[in-house]
């Protein structure tokens, strides 16, 4: 896939003017010269070039940030007063044994949960709704899209609105079918779900599109010979489609746990007087992180909070691409087992024995011993 | 990883653009039934309603709120309500601010992401491998997770308060340079770039008519969803900007702070401030779904 600029290269390099003829050349064509060694220069500096913008920028915005995170984590450090003594791990120590700091990872994780689960499910539905022949696709593709749009802070305001304890829409309807009003931003429960809602009013249509397409390539053939071997439409779609997209899930699972683990605009807004509830029902770690160094003005403990939060990102991440890469290994050997069996029936040899063949060789040969 | 890329531009060739294959005969398949039809008026209704709720309560009075039965139809209060969202927050400043720091925050992704972008994939240069792993390496770091020296080093170039503050920090994203040379790889022969070198282009030039017009579909994706993720921003812009030079989000926390009681001008608020995207929406929605469809576009 890169082997194809080396020709290239080796034609500058014979033409390159040797040394004995070097003085002689130069005096002839001195411009061409020069524009050969300056083009010489220009593929050779380039690539760099091109690519320096990206990681001068990011390493400055970027990473050089993250790790002077690191480093300010080390230190008593205040908003106004600036770096103080140095505590060593003692912010990160203090951290660990905050209550507020377990509550909000535990709020942080119900709040993933409640809107990770539905979320995929009815991503799923959807893009199953939405993988038929319908008519007027894309009006129906843009309807789900539309919530996408509206920005977070504007899905916080329309939500806590709806989910209001005494005129909001929810607990209005509530008590015309019978049942009593929920406390949706005094207890913890009702609150997380307010706040998951928000998040999968806005995204489940994206990830709706997302599984749709994978959904599209799926090949053809595979639903035609399980039809054919009399699988129903729900057999089909549990036992083709969804093996089909899983790969896709796992993405979107991945991408949904970076996000959601970093929720700040829904729980900020849910209650604009306090930061995640008045008993911190619904503060989440980057809120909280967010009122530790911006309200409390403890700069030192919030880049505690904020690269013990970073391990557990990056660490959930890392879990998600090893299942998911041994997963893939895993399918990819079936396949190729596959392959080799059909390659081998194509050229009228016998084929390898599956799996259940040397199960059933083994009982047999397990039964005729004990005989 | 670079023996799977290979097997799969031998198979598909031409890249995304054909990346999904018309499986379906469209003529003999049947159309489903009313079910189906039935399921696609609940979604729509469950994207929509939220939304013309809001609408209908900008246009009417706070003690709407307390009827019986949510209002269905319009009521006549809307320019009141865009008066006091007007004299409460700086709005049309905040809106200019918005869309100024997406578009400059778009154009500079874009570019430095295909210019980087065209390198990794096209260019053949000493450690491309190594820097193209720690680029896609970085797409899974929570990069917003250093705010506090970030807000530090804003402090001390004096630029907190300014706009400048919400655009530097997002003028290159690792998901822009991986999005433009997963693109870039397949759609861009070798051969047209190694023509243009022959015939006495320079690099950059090649770049620019070769490398160029070649990605403009792949930009054109990029564009929309960088600006709808600069756009979106918010908790970076809360901690830079003041209330009187806001972003369009920062000016709605600060609408409901000023009006926690007076819900109808807060819903006011958040239906003017969507509509920028709406249009967006309306004008690009279809670019939008198929490029959240390509699959590659991270969320």
């Amino acid at each position: 896939m890169t082997s194809t600029m080396t020709p290239r290269e080796n034609a500058g390099g014979e033409t390159r003017p040797g040394p004995s003829r070097n003085a002689g050349q130069r005096q002839d064509r001195p411009t061409s010269s020069w524009r050969r060694r300056l083009s010489r220069f220009d593929t050779k500096v380039s690539p760099y070039a091109y690519v320096a913008p990206f990681f001068i920028l990011f390493g400055l915005v970027g990473l050089f940030p993250l790790v002077y995170t690191l480093f300010v984590s080390l230190f008593k450090w205040n908003l106004l007063k600036g770096k103080g003594a140095f505590v060593g791990l003692g912010n990160y120590a203090t951290v660990l044994t905050d209550h507020f700091f377990w509550n909000s990872l535990l709020n942080t994780a119900s709040i993933f949960l409640l809107s990770a689960i539905p979320q995929l499910i009815a991503a799923v539905f959807i893009a199953a709704v939405l993988d038929q022949n319908i008519r007027a696709k894309t009006f129906w593709r843009m309807s789900v899209l539309l919530p996408y749009v509206v920005t977070p802070a504007a899905v916080a305001l329309i939500f806590s609105n709806m989910f209001g304890e005494q005129y909001g829409l929810i607990n209005t309807v509530l008590q015309h079918l019978g049942m009593d009003p929920i406390m949706w931003k005094h207890e913890t429960l009702p609150s997380h779900i307010a706040i998951a809602t928000m998040v999968n009013w806005r995204w489940t249509g994206y990830n709706a599109l997302i599984l749709l397409a994978a959904m599209q390539s799926v090949p053809r053939e595979l639903h035609e010979s399980a039809q054919i071997d009399g699988a129903g439409a729900f057999r089909r779609f549990i036992s083709v489609t969804l093996p089909g997209i899983r790969p896709t899930m796992i993405f979107v699972i991945i991408t949904a746990t970076v996000g959601g683990l970093q929720i700040f605009v829904e729980p900020k807004m849910f209650d604009a007087a306090t930061a995640g509830g008045a008993q911190r029902q619904f503060q989440t770690t980057v809120l909280y992180l967010w009122e530790m160094a911006f309200q409390r003005q403890n700069f030192g403990q919030a880049s505690a909070i904020a690269w013990v939060l970073f391990f557990i990102i990056v660490g959930i991440g890392l879990i998600n691409f090893l299942v998911s890469r041994s997963i893939g290994t895993a399918e990819a050997k079936v396949a190729s087992r596959r392959k080799t069996r059909k390659a081998a029936i194509a050229a009228g040899q016998t084929p390898p024995p599956t799996p259940r063949e040397i199960r059933q060789a083994r009982k047999a040969l397990k039964q005729g011993g004990r005989s | 990883m670079s023996a799977a890329v290979g097997t799969q531009a031998s198979t598909t060739a031409s890249g995304i653009t054909d990346a999904p294959k018309p499986r379906r005969f469209k003529g003999k398949e049947k159309r489903p039934g009313f079910l189906t039809y039935g399921l696609l008026i609940v979604f729509l209704v469950c994207s929509v309603y939220p939304l013309y709720w809001s609408v209908i309560m900008s246009t009417r009075t706070n003690a709407d709120f307390g009827l019986d039965w949510p209002p269905l139809l319009p009521g006549g209060q809307f320019w009141k309500n865009l008066t006091t969202v007007l004299d409460s927050v700086p709005f049309w400043k905040a809106l200019g601010n918005s869309v100024l720091i997406s578009t400059i925050i778009t154009i500079s992704v874009v570019f430095f992401s295909t210019l980087a972008g065209y390198a990794f994939a096209k260019l053949r240069f000493k450690g491309r491998n190594g820097l193209m792993v720690f680029v896609i390496a970085t797409l899974a770091v929570p990069t917003q997770l250093g705010i506090i020296p970030l807000f530090m080093l804003m402090r001390t170039w004096g630029w907190t308060g300014h706009i400048g503050s919400v655009i530097v920090p997002m003028l290159v994203t690792a998901f822009g340079v991986f999005f433009m040379r997963q693109y870039l790889v397949d759609v861009i022969p070798d051969e047209l770039i190694e023509a243009a070198r022959v015939d006495g282009a320079s690099m950059f030039k090649t770049f620019w008519h070769v490398g160029v017009p070649a990605a403009r579909p792949a930009m054109a994706i990029l564009s929309l969803f960088t600006f709808m993720t600069a756009w979106t921003d918010f908790l970076w812009p809360l901690l830079v900007l003041n209330n009187t030079n806001p972003t369009l989000q920062t000016a709605l926390s600060q609408l409901q702070s000023a009006h926690y009681v007076d819900y109808s001008v807060v819903l006011t608020g958040a239906v003017i401030s969507t509509i920028p995207l709406l249009v967006l929406f309306v004008l690009a929605g279809k670019q939008l779904i198929a490029g959240i469809m390509q699959g590659a576009v991270k969320g």
